[in-house]
């Protein structure tokens, strides 16, 4: 940890770090925010004597706030960083720089009861639901194990039930409690992590890529399942997906990743209806549409050249190697990510709302 | 940087030609210890010069191995083909010897897959691995099979191929990879290029540069194109004709334009109404209820029907055509348009 922790004076506010953490705010106000989060791997070179030859700078500067009940999604393609917010979002990678308030605590500070708290109110669904599994626990230990740790969520009596409970909430065969992971197929299995991470009652649910790996048919099913568990239970998602269209239905608002930093945020409305950025437009220019007769209606933007390695990005904007706007600027001052009067924030010198994604007059 | 219209309508209705490859009632079973697999149960379909047809499904639903048994690459055993002929220029290829097999593979039909990077020998340069279509089919020298191999990556517009014709897989991007998969399958000027989730493991941005990719190799060549998918966006951008499979049949078979407007069978309405759109946020999302079938245990009569809205049993069926006991067949429902369900003249509204 790095001590340049400029945003993290909630923390320093408040002197017990162990001290429980307070309730949930009101619907819609903050919960989470991250604060310039960087997050470096290092590069080395050598068996014996390892040394440091480089970064790879996974997330380089990330700002985001998640409010209470409300579902940001996070959209981006292989490498920008997406899933490096999720592991540093639930405290399995340390961030190398920035901070994340959590209910204004700083969770790099916390320790004890708060972040024994914090790891239960954050819950994480994975992407792959065939290994993220144990395959030789019963579906009833793996709902189950959370209550281990956080024993006061679940008194040791009524576990097998309360289990039960949450199958069928899921949408899972409560008789099937004793089942192993393999005797179930793809959209179930995601069905059981979603039911273990709702074992622990959370304020957070971190969902990296939940539907990536399902068939379509399937896919809606556990879409559909979410948004209800979120009405429910009052639940906030950071939906992390690379698949434009779901992440437009199921998120409030959305923010776009390039290169391990977010350059556009805003609305689903006016990110995908009136992107402003570069590489959002190009982005949603490559979507295939459904409807034939939208067909060839939209204006298709071909980006040239392959995502730079993050661990030598470019300098200022990191999306100016590839950008048809690109002046002199670029290369030199990173863009902040602004309103620059398009109606939300985006990190383009010369951002300018565009209709790339022809609306559906039928 | 260019910006340019979409131009993938301009080339549809390549119709007027004669079918190159005809694949007719065709089966595939694995033969375990403990059960039998119906991978692909009885599919017929058509390819002419310049055609795209896409083949859409969900994954168990045959696609791929209907294709595998087009190449002549299914493993035998635990792969049977007890039934089924596939025709193309004259011959049925499952009589065939496999030495004349393997002359079919290359200049007659070829297949791209999924996974490049799996797909590609790891301990050759990609020049050697282009070139060895040239070598094996053409009798070329190395030098000169390498030389082949840079005009090709030429071709799809791998950048600097001079240069990069003696780097290996490893040191090329997912989207570069797979156009070094293009460019052998292309190398020989097939008749019939397999592309079987060509773009699945693929970013948006790099799926479009490589369906663009398709397109124009697809108009300079004339060859037919079978597009394996289950992507309902890439179908409509980019094919002519669309057959949509569950449990190893051909459910329903038309042009895009038609089954995506109007679908006649309900398991192709139901996947429309199953995926979000980038164009709309929409509503709530209509899932088809239930799990695809176990292949080993197909549900009798129509495979849909455990999980069909529309489904007529017992008394509610009209005679002969009782979801649940009679196999409804792929017939002709409106001109132009095939769908194996009793009912699809209701789910048309005709």
């Amino acid at each position: 940890m790095s001590d340049d922790n400029s945003g993290s004076i909630a923390a320093s506010e408040l002197p017990d770090a162990e001290a429980a953490l307070p309730p949930a705010p009101p619907p819609g106000a903050p919960l989470l925010e991250i604060r310039d989060l960087k997050k470096y791997f290092p590069l080395t070179q050598g068996i014996v004597f390892k040394r440091t030859v480089g970064h790879v700078r996974a997330v380089d500067g990330v700002n985001l706030t998640l409010r209470r009940g409300e579902t940001l999604g996070l959209v981006g393609e292989s490498g920008c960083g997406k899933s490096t917010v999720s592991k540093l979002l639930v405290a399995l990678e340390k961030p190398t720089g920035g901070s994340i308030l959590y209910k204004d605590r700083d969770v790099a500070k916390m320790g004890g009861r708060a972040l024994k708290q914090y790891r239960r109110e954050v819950q994480i669904i994975f992407q792959d639901p065939y290994a993220s599994l144990n395959p030789r626990m019963t579906v009833g230990d793996i709902v189950a194990e959370g209550w281990s740790v956080h024993a006061d969520i679940a008194p040791r009596k009524g576990r097998l039930q309360r289990t039960q409970e949450l199958m069928e909430r899921v949408g899972l065969n409560p008789d099937f409690v004793n089942r192993y992971p393999h005797q179930f197929s793809g959209g179930q299995r995601q069905r059981i992590g979603i039911a273990r991470a709702l074992a622990l009652q959370p304020e957070i649910i971190v969902c990296d890529e939940p539907v990536s790996a399902l068939d379509v048919s399937v896919q809606a099913q556990v879409v559909n399942l979410l948004e209800d568990l979120q009405d429910d239970f009052g639940l906030s998602y950071l939906f992390i997906a690379h698949d434009l269209s779901v992440v437009r239905h199921i998120s409030d608002r959305v923010a776009v990743m390039y290169l391990g930093s977010v350059v556009e945020e805003g609305t689903d409305d006016e990110v995908y209806g009136a992107p402003s950025h570069p590489y959002t437009q190009a982005l949603l220019s490559s979507v295939p549409l459904h409807e034939p007769h939208l067909r060839g209606q939209k204006d298709r933007i071909l980006l040239q050249g392959d995502v730079p390695s993050p661990a030598n990005p470019p300098s200022g904007c990191r999306f100016r190697t590839r950008c048809w706007k690109a002046q002199d600027i670029c290369a030199v001052e990173p863009p902040a990510l602004i309103d620059r009067g398009q109606g939300h924030p985006s990190a383009c010198h010369f951002a300018e709302a565009r209709t790339v994604v022809p609306v559906d007059a039928e | 940087m260019t910006t340019l219209p979409s131009s993938t309508s301009s080339v549809r209705g390549a119709g007027g030609y004669s079918p190159i490859l005809s694949v007719d009632d065709l089966y595939v079973e694995f033969r375990t210890r403990e059960n039998v697999v119906n991978a692909v149960n009885g599919i017929s379909y058509t390819v002419s010069q310049g055609e795209t047809l896409a083949i859409l499904g969900e994954s168990g639903s045959g696609k791929s191995v209907s294709a595998q048994a087009i190449m002549g690459i299914l493993d035998t055993p635990p792969a049977q083909i007890p039934h089924g002929e596939i025709w193309f220029e004259g011959r049925n290829l499952l009589t065939l010897s496999a030495e004349e097999q393997r002359k079919v593979r290359g200049p007659g039909i070829s297949m791209i897959f999924q996974d490049a990077l799996s797909s590609l020998n790891p301990v050759y340069s990609v020049g050697f691995q282009i070139g060895e279509m040239f070598r094996a089919h053409r009798g070329m020298s190395r030098k000169e099979a390498k030389q082949q191999a840079v005009e090709l990556m030429d071709r799809v517009r791998i950048p600097a191929a001079a240069q990069r014709v003696n780097d290996y897989p490893h040191q090329f991007s997912g989207g570069m990879r797979q156009r070094v998969m293009i460019a052998m399958a292309i190398a020989l000027d097939p008749k019939i290029l397999i592309a079987d989730e060509p773009t699945t493991a693929l970013d948006v941005t790099v799926q479009a540069q490589v369906m663009d990719l398709l397109k124009d190799l697809q108009r300079e060549t004339g060859m037919g194109l079978v597009l394996i998918t289950h992507d309902l966006g890439v179908v409509n951008e980019v094919a002519d004709n669309v057959a949509v499979m569950y449990a190893g049949r051909i459910v329903e078979r038309g042009t895009v334009d038609d089954v995506f407007t109007n679908p006649a069978h309900p398991y192709t309405d139901g996947l429309m109404n199953s995926v979000p759109q980038v164009e709309v946020k929409g509503g709530r999302l209509q899932p088809i209820t239930g799990q695809p079938p176990n292949l080993s245990k197909i549900p009798s009569g129509c495979p849909f029907h455990p999980r069909c809205s529309r489904r007529r049993l017992g008394a509610e069926a009209l005679p002969g055509r009782d979801c649940a006991g009679d196999r409804p067949p792929l017939r002709l429902v409106v001109p132009g348009r095939e769908a194996a369900c009793h009912y699809s003249e209701e789910v048309l509204g005709v």
